[in-house]
């Protein structure tokens, strides 16, 4: 693309034609603050804070929607410019709630961090009318706080255009805007899939995850409970970034470490269940195929795709998997199979998951999730909720040693850990179902045109003489498409994997936030995936079916992959919902 | 605090539903095209209730909280229904120093309703306007047609006993 040469404070830069003033100063190694900006979400160059001087303007430039042009000069941080981002800030903390000691973003809010970095001194400086709003509490898995909202629209921004969903924008007009459902519903209410893409995007306070520390701690405290842990894949591809380490870490050593001196009786691995979750699912498929089931069969470990699926595609259930998400499977297997194993009442286990997932928290209220007679999970967390447990009893993270899983709901292969990228679980579910037709050794078990962070892609698999044709989307918006595909008979794919969120589970709505700074600059998703992949490269055991706990779990106790009893255990079922 | 949820019970007949239908059709493939819709829909109506907007949403696949959002937006769109009698209270400058926001506060407490609302029963809607141009008889509130001057706070009972 051809360059356009422009001085932005002074120094020459050059930067593709159609860039904005933003990215070329990001190109330059300029920093300009942005508070609204979403990039290809939220690009109203409404907050002012990224205003920029431009010479022969009349007015203040918004940078993040001005497009740079031939002999352009710029200036980005003159005492005025400062001066005026500084007066934004203290017109928005006018009516800000501004509690920031008790908020749950203190120290990672980015309101905080601009007053901070733009020297406001005096946070009532425009004090005057504030609204006041009551809390919604009424979704399952979330909390708003229109008192710490700023009006970004980010969160709306993400729902309606990466979500296909948008059941959260802007009502009513001038001081009395709000960010609600349509005719006050509470967010429980409507068809929110309970992503939490929302709360990813919140710059403030004003979005979070029901937090449930408290009663993981009470559980552990209690005598009576054996208290079991699984963290998810993605859990320990993010989590470091809490604890000062550089995106893109791998702390699955650290994390388990962590989780056993919290005081969890075992620590477990959802990558287990993971591997649980390929053997029936990858037996279901074949199934389908060689007994003219319903195709393409679709994935259904996310649970904000499967809520999605129930409120606007409902005509097409008949093609999700029954097979239960691997938070689930976990449950079911803790509180049947292991607890006969260790003689144990399933009602005296606790089994608390930590997820970087919000829509789990729903997913374990869901009817038909209870093979032990008992909810499969009792309490879900969020990454960012184990975060805060870890600080709160605390444990100085950095210095822990690595340790491992305990036996036997630990073990797991590489094809479990990859789940947590988009791809990942189409990748683990032909690892094992392409052995299982050919009856032979995959000479290479990476299955490379199903990863990568594209929303939408295909493949076609020659296996066993047969044409399997595949297709795998992130992101709502993107599922969508593919949906209508197969809503109309216009798609003969054979297995679709979907995940809610765009890249899969490593971007998922229960992850530590990134500032939009980072955000919009750097792929998240392909860099927190990576771990995954680079953790499966390094495991002896790649494929789900040789995991030798699952194989015994069979031998011991289900029988085979989709039998009557791993039918009863591992499997559930849908419900149609209605758009709101 | 957003206003309260309508209170007035959905009366749209197969006809008005067959019109909106029409104009979804005519218009939904344009760009834009949801304002000319709405505008058409509170001809139709008369307002722009919940069944209305879901009818819009379900036709366009527009969300419905968008939809709201641009009907709560601009003062052209009315959410409730007008009532059997209209009452307009001028909250114009020389009504209101001669005391008309009481009055408006008081019918508010009255009728159970706020600004923009009517009664469940669909006799009385409540609307702010701006001078009716009697301001000799501030502070002056309209029945439908009806103009009552030189009000005080206590013959709002009287007045609203003519309607009953």
């Amino acid at each position: 693309m051809e360059n356009v040469n422009l001085k932005i404070n002074g120094l020459d830069v050059s930067a593709p034609a159609g860039s904005t003033i933003l990215e070329a100063a990001h190109i330059a190694g300029i920093k300009i603050p942005t508070l609204c900006f979403l990039k290809d979400l939220n690009e109203i160059g409404a907050c002012r804070m990224c205003v920029v001087e431009v010479k022969g303007a009349r007015n203040l430039a918004a940078a993040c929607v001005h497009p740079v042009s031939e002999g352009m000069e710029v200036r980005t941080n003159t005492p005025q410019l400062i001066e005026s981002r500084k007066r934004t800030l203290e017109l928005i903390l006018s009516d800000h709630d501004k509690k920031c000691l008790s908020c749950v973003r203190s120290g990672n809010c980015e309101l905080q961090a601009l007053c901070q970095e733009l020297g406001v001194a005096d946070e009532e400086y425009f004090a005057g009318e504030s609204n006041q709003y009551e809390l919604d509490t009424s979704a399952a898995h979330m909390v708003r706080d229109n008192n710490k909202c700023i009006l970004c629209r980010r969160c709306s921004a993400v729902c309606e255009k990466s979500q296909a969903v948008g059941v959260i924008g802007p009502n009513r007009r001038g001081f009395a805007t709000f960010i609600g459902s349509p005719f006050e519903m509470g967010l429980g209410d409507t068809s929110c899939v309970a992503c939490g893409q929302c709360i990813a995007a919140c710059p403030t306070g004003a979005l979070y995850e029901k937090d449930f520390i408290d009663e993981v701690l009470a559980a552990i405290e209690d005598p009576k409970k054996h208290v079991v842990v699984q963290p998810a894949p993605s859990v320990r591809a993010a989590l470091g970034e809490e604890f000062g380490y550089p995106m893109g870490t791998d702390v699955e050593g650290k994390m388990a470490a962590a989780l056993r001196r919290i005081g969890f009786d075992k620590v477990f691995d959802t990558d287990f269940s993971a591997d649980l979750t390929i053997m029936e699912e990858a037996h279901e498929f074949i199934e389908r195929v060689q007994n003219g089931g319903v195709l393409p069969m679709m994935t259904s470990c996310s649970p904000g795709w499967v809520k999605y699926c129930e409120h606007y595609f409902p005509d097409l259930l008949e093609h999700l998997s029954s097979c239960k998400s691997p938070q689930q499977m976990f449950g079911a297997v803790t509180k049947t199979y292991y607890a006969e194993k260790m003689g144990i009442d399933p009602k005296d286990i606790v089994c608390v998951s930590i997820m970087p997932c919000t829509a789990k928290k729903f997913e374990i209220g869901r009817e038909d999730q209870n093979a032990g007679g008992v909810p499969d999970v009792d309490i879900s967390l969020t990454t960012r909720e184990l975060a805060r447990l870890i600080r709160k009893v605390g444990i100085d993270f950095q210095s822990l040693p690595d340790e491992g899983f305990d036996d036997p709901l630990g073990e797991s292969t590489g094809a479990g850990v990859i789940f947590g990228a988009t791809g990942g679980v189409m990748e683990a579910a032909l690892r094992t179902a392409v052995e299982t037709l050919t009856g032979e050794e995959l000479q290479n078990v990476e299955f490379r045109e199903v990863r990568g962070t594209d929303g939408i892609k295909e493949a076609i698999y020659h296996v066993a003489g047969m044409d399997v044709k595949v297709a795998v989307a992130s992101g709502l918006a993107n599922a969508k498409e593919i949906l209508k595909k197969v809503r109309a008979g216009e798609a003969d794919y054979h297995f679709i994997e979907i995940m809610c969120c765009p890249g899969g589970c490593v971007n998922g709505g229960g992850q530590p936030q990134v500032h939009a700074d980072v955000r919009n600059f750097e792929d998240v998703r392909a860099i927190r995936a990576k771990v995954l992949y680079d953790n499966d490269a390094a495991k002896a055991v790649r494929k789900s079916h040789e995991n030798a706990s699952i194989q015994k779990l069979y031998e011991e106790y289900l029988g085979k992959p989709g039998s009557e009893k791993a039918h009863h255990i591992l499997h559930t079922s849908y419900v149609k919902r209605s758009i709101n | 605090m957003p206003e309260k949820k309508q209170t007035v019970p959905f009366s749209g007949t197969k006809e008005q539903e067959e019109a909106l239908l029409q104009v979804i059709a005519e218009q939904k493939d344009e760009p834009g095209a949801l304002m000319p819709i709405l505008q058409k829909a509170q001809d139709i109506y008369g307002y722009l209730p919940m069944e209305v907007q879901k009818i819009i949403s379900d036709e366009t696949e527009i969300p419905l909280e968008k939809i709201y959002g641009v009907a709560t937006f601009y003062s052209q769109f009315s959410l409730s229904p007008k009532g059997k009698y209209r009452i307009s209270v001028c909250l114009g400058t020389a009504c209101y120093v001669k005391g008309s926001g009481d009055i408006y506060n008081a019918l508010m407490e009255k009728l159970g309703i706020v600004g923009g609302e009517c009664t469940p029963d669909g006799k009385f809607s409540l609307d702010a306007c701006r001078c009716v141009g009697a301001c000799g008889l501030a502070p002056v509130m309209m029945v439908n047609d009806e103009v009552y001057g030189r009000l005080t706070v206590d013959d709002i009972d009287e007045i609203l006993a003519k309607y009953e």
